[in-house]
């Protein structure tokens, strides 16, 4: 069984699962671990749509 | 005397072996099986949570046609890459086994699934460390 993703998508399921990772081993309590994997989700997800547009601003 | 001094020492011992021996097993277990060191250790939700996550990062790595490294790899990159992907423990060695991930990265889309897979591996070393530090107790 082959999946085909596209770039964004990719980017999306690693911060997804990277960020749940990411939120349980760094923080104690709960609720520090929910804003942890928030924190670097949209983290990853900005990190994507700057370099994103950086490059696209370095092509032009 | 001697026994009063014997009563309450002998308390304050089996905790200490019971947490160095979950200190040996809950990595161990959690590097075969990604999330089971929380699992042993009555942490369920999180457990779950790492299982689902570095599972799901590794088997969507796979499906997208994604290279699993081996020991012999020889170049530099191909050693670190097998470092990574034997994070993974089980499915790791399943994937071997049932001789997956061998194609070339013939195509971006395998490249990420290459990456997808090291990088399970490395999140699943990251768990260990953390199943390891709630057994000795740093970590509640």
């Amino acid at each position: 069984m082959t999946i085909q993703l596209t770039h964004f998508s990719a980017a999306f399921v690693f911060a997804l699962f990277a960020s749940v990772v990411f939120g349980i081993t760094h923080r104690e309590t709960t609720r520090d671990m929910i804003r942890y994997g928030l924190y670097c989700f949209a983290m990853f997800l900005g990190g994507v749509l700057v370099a994103g547009w950086a490059m696209w601003l370095v092509r032009r | 005397m001697a026994n009063s001094t014997q009563l309450k020492t002998k308390p304050a011992t089996e905790p200490v072996q019971s947490n160095s021996m979950m200190a040996v097993v809950a990595p161990a277990v959690g590097w075969l099986i990604p999330g089971a060191g929380h699992i042993i250790q009555k942490r369920w939700i999180r457990g779950v949570l790492l299982l689902v996550s570095i599972g799901s990062l590794f088997a969507l790595g796979l499906m997208m046609q994604g290279h699993i490294y081996k020991a012999n790899g020889g170049d530099i990159l191909d050693i670190l890459g097998f470092i990574g992907d034997l994070g993974a423990g089980g499915m790791y060695i399943v994937t071997l086994a049932m001789n997956g991930g061998q194609g070339a990265i013939a195509f971006a889309i395998a490249d990420y699934g290459t990456k997808f897979m090291i990088v399970a591996g490395l999140l699943n070393f990251i768990a260990i460390a953390d199943a390891y530090h709630i057994a000795i107790g740093k970590k509640s």
